[in-house]
């Protein structure tokens, strides 16, 4: 088989296969509910209930995407500039260590410097993480692919020891957890009284940043380039490789981000179970907002919208969470079939 | 070689349409290829020939039309009914493995290759009574991967025709062999054509055209504009009837070249992969000259062209940029040294495919005032130095906010050309700059490049193709095993003489050049 490409797709072509996907998706998680033993109908509505029926689950979805905008947008900026960067996890860890460092008691700042400080470092921590591998790659030729992915989990045992060790809480009753932060190294709530922080602001702010980084300035222009013609890019004088790291610290300070918000906005103190696979679904969401920015943000509530959604029907209907990663990779499986259609149709010989 | 009109049709297209959303690539197209005829498919890039015989082998499925081979109609859409309907090609770009020998590479895919009896008896046997009837002399125990592009283009016939094809078609296949082996070509097209064979040749080259073909059939925008017996036309009438208007030579005015504005001395690069470095090569461009650089392809062209470029460093020997020594050498410093370059591969090196005309046009600019500002981008500068060039150098477009990738070849092209030529370079390196052109596009760049040269820029123009480098160069050198010739002066020597040299004559030792 091969593609065969469609200069002009038809708009039938552009909203039906998509909504095709969609409707596979609906389809197969209903089956899979019908095998679990519940009506799939009344499965799919609490999972919509559970996401967004009510002021608790709508926000609780929007605290549950703030992770995901911020890891979504470090793989998003990676992948642009054909950077494989799965090592969003371990950014994520290096961002929350950081904000546990420096936001128990070691800079006597007030809140509205202390803040900004901390999520710089947590920045800085987490573009130094994926620095070494892709100076790795751009001068030894080591694939970064499997140089960040074995990053996450060199980074989970090294937060595990800072856990057992030097950043173990002495009040924590002997738990593998760090010290809670101090008030002014919070992140406030947007509106008092709602459980939503100003991390989920920050990830909209971010995302629009990262938008305009990437159309308006030069550094977006030579990130673009490498991605889609490399050597083209090499040919026209564009410095192929220190495009490539500055992608990369964009990159890893995204990703930081996301622990920084996590620590500071939502938890208040560094488990080892901070993120559950944050870094590795933002591929997922980065994959199905297409790599563009302003997609990942709504990607990203989809999919924290699901899994919020899955864990409350869950409670009520008694069908595996399971649903929700299902539903997941059902989405984006079809989902980027279904967009590769609309340009493409196939011929088999 | 014209056949009589009663000969057997072994073609047959009928009212073959393609359409690509507004575009007709093929519009009605109907033509017969007879028993024992050679006929020449001429048209301009993008004028519908590929399209055209990717509908033959089924690779695109014809809007309108039917394809009928000895009689049979082929059903559409089946690569391999084409193949064992006995129609062969030999593609531009080879398609053999490197790695096993020539008699592996006729036998893959037939079957034979995996029985116990392969190289043995009767498959061999049969190859060598081929290689002597067709006049293809190759060694079929000789691997692949050492063979000369010539012998390789012999392998691609010799495994057509071991395949039973009855029908060769023969995609631009004159572009990469001397003289010398376009001439043992003909020879074999003639055996084939004298033992029933029919040929159908593709090719923009119009003397070859006249010298192989019985008809000439021109492909225009999509539509067959004429088919005519070769011995009733000439050069000039086929070239009038590809582009639609009369074409004129391109003229070189007489005058004294100036300083020396590149030299390079005794300079050595490393080989990269299959790719021959430099070896020991001396050059030196001057203002207002053209200097052409003939070889047959994959000789160390890439490797000059990589060097003049910025893309690669000498390994030993020197360089000096308008009489001083670069202290650094990447493409930057080459553009800033006033060296614009046409790269040979516009697709993958010369352009981003997915970026719009205006995003290209800056590619090699951006980082520079006007159109970067303290790290923003000033799109509006850009996209008025985009309508600059497609203005000036004709770019046919939709508009700057097109992407390239819809573009023809010469249309983009010509905007690699304005890219080039708009920052008023002292040295300009021209890799292949007309190959897959239309005449008209083709006219356009050379002038182009003349009127530089006029103007005072050092031109390195490289080309496979020898005329173009004969009738535009005001000095030759041939290139072989990244080894230079001396400078031979406009209109010394003549087609064969170089083509000596191309084949790697007069290169054994030092003393023995001019």
């Amino acid at each position: 088989m091969r593609l065969e490409p469609i200069p002009n797709p038809s708009a039938l072509r552009r909203v039906g296969l998509p909504a095709g996907a969609l409707a596979l998706t609906v389809l197969i998680a209903s089956l899979l509910a019908l095998l679990a033993g519940a009506n799939p109908f009344a499965t799919l509505g609490l999972i919509l209930k559970g996401a967004a029926g009510s002021r608790f689950a709508l926000l609780e979805t929007l605290n549950r995407a703030t992770p995901l905008i911020f890891t979504g947008l470090a793989v998003a900026v990676a992948f642009r500039a054909k950077l494989w960067n799965i090592g969003a996890e371990a950014q994520l860890y290096a961002g929350a260590v950081v904000t546990v460092l420096l936001g128990t008691g070691a800079l006597p700042l007030p809140s509205v410097f202390l803040v900004p400080v901390i999520a710089a470092a947590a920045m800085l921590a987490g573009a130094l993480v994926l620095l070494g591998p892709v100076l790795l790659k751009t001068r030894a030729g080591v694939d970064e692919v499997v140089t960040t992915l074995l990053f996450n989990f060199i980074m989970l045992l090294a937060v595990s020891w800072l856990l057992e060790g030097p950043l173990k809480d002495p009040m924590g009753m002997g738990w593998p957890k760090s010290p809670a932060l101090e008030k002014a190294a919070r992140l406030p709530r947007i509106v008092e009284g709602l459980r939503l922080h100003w991390g989920f602001g920050l990830a909209i702010l971010s995302a629009i940043a990262v938008r305009v980084i990437q159309t308006r300035t030069t550094l977006g222009y030579e990130m673009r380039a490498v991605g889609l013609n490399a050597e083209a890019a090499r040919f026209a004088g564009i410095p192929v490789g220190r495009v490539m790291v500055k992608t990369a610290l964009l990159s890893g300070g995204l990703a930081a981000l996301a622990g920084f918000s996590e620590v500071a906005g939502l938890k208040g103190n560094l488990t080892l179970d901070l993120s559950p696979g944050f870094g590795y679904t933002g591929i997922i969401v980065a994959m199905l907002a297409l790599l563009n920015p302003l997609g990942v943000v709504v990607s990203a509530l989809f999919v924290a919208g699901v899994f919020v959604g899955a864990d409350s029907m869950s409670r009520a209907a008694g069908v595996p969470t399971y649903i929700a990663d299902i539903l997941l990779a059902t989405a984006l499986l079809t989902m980027v079939l279904a967009l590769r259609l609309t340009t493409a149709r196939i011929r088999w010989r | 070689m014209a056949r009589e009109a009663g000969a057997e049709v072994v073609l047959r297209l009928d009212g073959i349409t393609k359409r690509f959303g507004a575009l007709v690539a093929n519009d009605a197209i109907s033509f017969e290829l007879r028993r024992g005829e050679v006929i020449a498919l001429l048209g301009e890039n993008g004028a519908g020939k590929t399209t055209l015989m990717n509908i033959l082998f089924g690779h695109y499925t014809a809007d309108a039309g039917t394809v009928e081979v000895f009689g049979h109609p082929l059903p559409p859409g089946h690569p391999r009914a084409a193949l064992a309907a006995g129609v062969g090609m030999v593609h531009q770009h080879f398609t053999l493995a490197d790695n096993m020998t020539v008699l592996e590479n006729i036998l893959l895919g037939t079957g034979t290759l995996l029985s116990p009896r392969l190289g043995s008896g009767a498959a061999r046997a049969r190859v060598a009574r081929l290689s002597r009837d067709f006049g293809l002399s190759v060694d079929p125990g000789a691997r692949v991967g050492t063979l000369s592009v010539g012998e390789r283009q012999r392998v691609e016939i010799l495994k057509a025709l071991y395949r039973d094809a009855r029908i060769l078609i023969l995609d631009e296949p004159t572009a990469v062999l001397t003289p010398q082996e376009t001439t043992a070509l003909f020879e074999t097209l003639r055996k084939a054509v004298a033992l029933g064979l029919s040929v159908i040749f593709i090719s923009h080259k119009l003397g070859e055209v006249m010298a192989i073909s019985a008809r000439v059939l021109v492909l225009r925008h999509g539509r067959l504009v004429g088919a005519v017996a070769t011995a009733d036309t000439d050069r000039h009438k086929l070239a009038e009837m590809m582009v639609g208007a009369e074409i004129t030579a391109p003229k070189l005015s007489d005058h004294t070249p100036g300083p020396a504005l590149l030299t390079l001395s005794n300079v050595d690069t490393p080989r990269r992969g299959n790719a021959p470095g430099l070896n020991a090569v001396n050059l030196t461009l001057r203002a207002g000259q053209i200097t052409g650089l003939a070889g047959v392809s994959g000789n160390g062209q890439a490797a000059l062209a990589a060097l003049i470029g910025g893309l690669e460093s000498p390994a030993h020997g020197g360089m000096e940029l308008h009489g001083v020594v670069p202290a650094d050498w990447s493409p930057r410093a080459a553009l800033a040294a006033g060296i614009a370059r046409i790269p040979e591969d516009r697709h993958r090196t010369g352009t981003v495919a997915d970026f719009t005309l205006t995003e290209n046009a800056v590619l090699e600019c951006y980082a520079e005032a006007p159109f970067s500002r303290k790290g923003w981008m000033d799109w509006a500068a850009a996209e008025g130095f985009a309508r600059k060039i497609i203005e000036t150098y004709d770019v046919r477009c939709p508009g700057p906010a097109a992407r390239i990738r819809l573009l023809s070849g010469g249309n983009m092209q010509k905007l690699i050309l304005g890219r080039a030529l708009e920052a008023g370079p002292k040295i300009i390196l021209a890799n292949q700059p007309v190959r897959g052109l239309d005449i008209g596009a083709v006219t356009f760049v050379h002038n182009r490049l003349i009127a530089a040269r006029d103007a005072g820029a050092a031109v390195l123009l490289i080309s496979e193709d020898l005329d173009e480098v004969m009738a535009l160069s005001d000095v030759i050198h041939v290139i072989y095993e990244g080894r230079l010739s001396p400078a031979f002066a406009r209109g010394t020597m003549s087609p064969a003489e170089l083509g000596t040299w191309m084949a790697g004559h007069g290169f054994g030792e030092e003393s023995d050049a001019a």
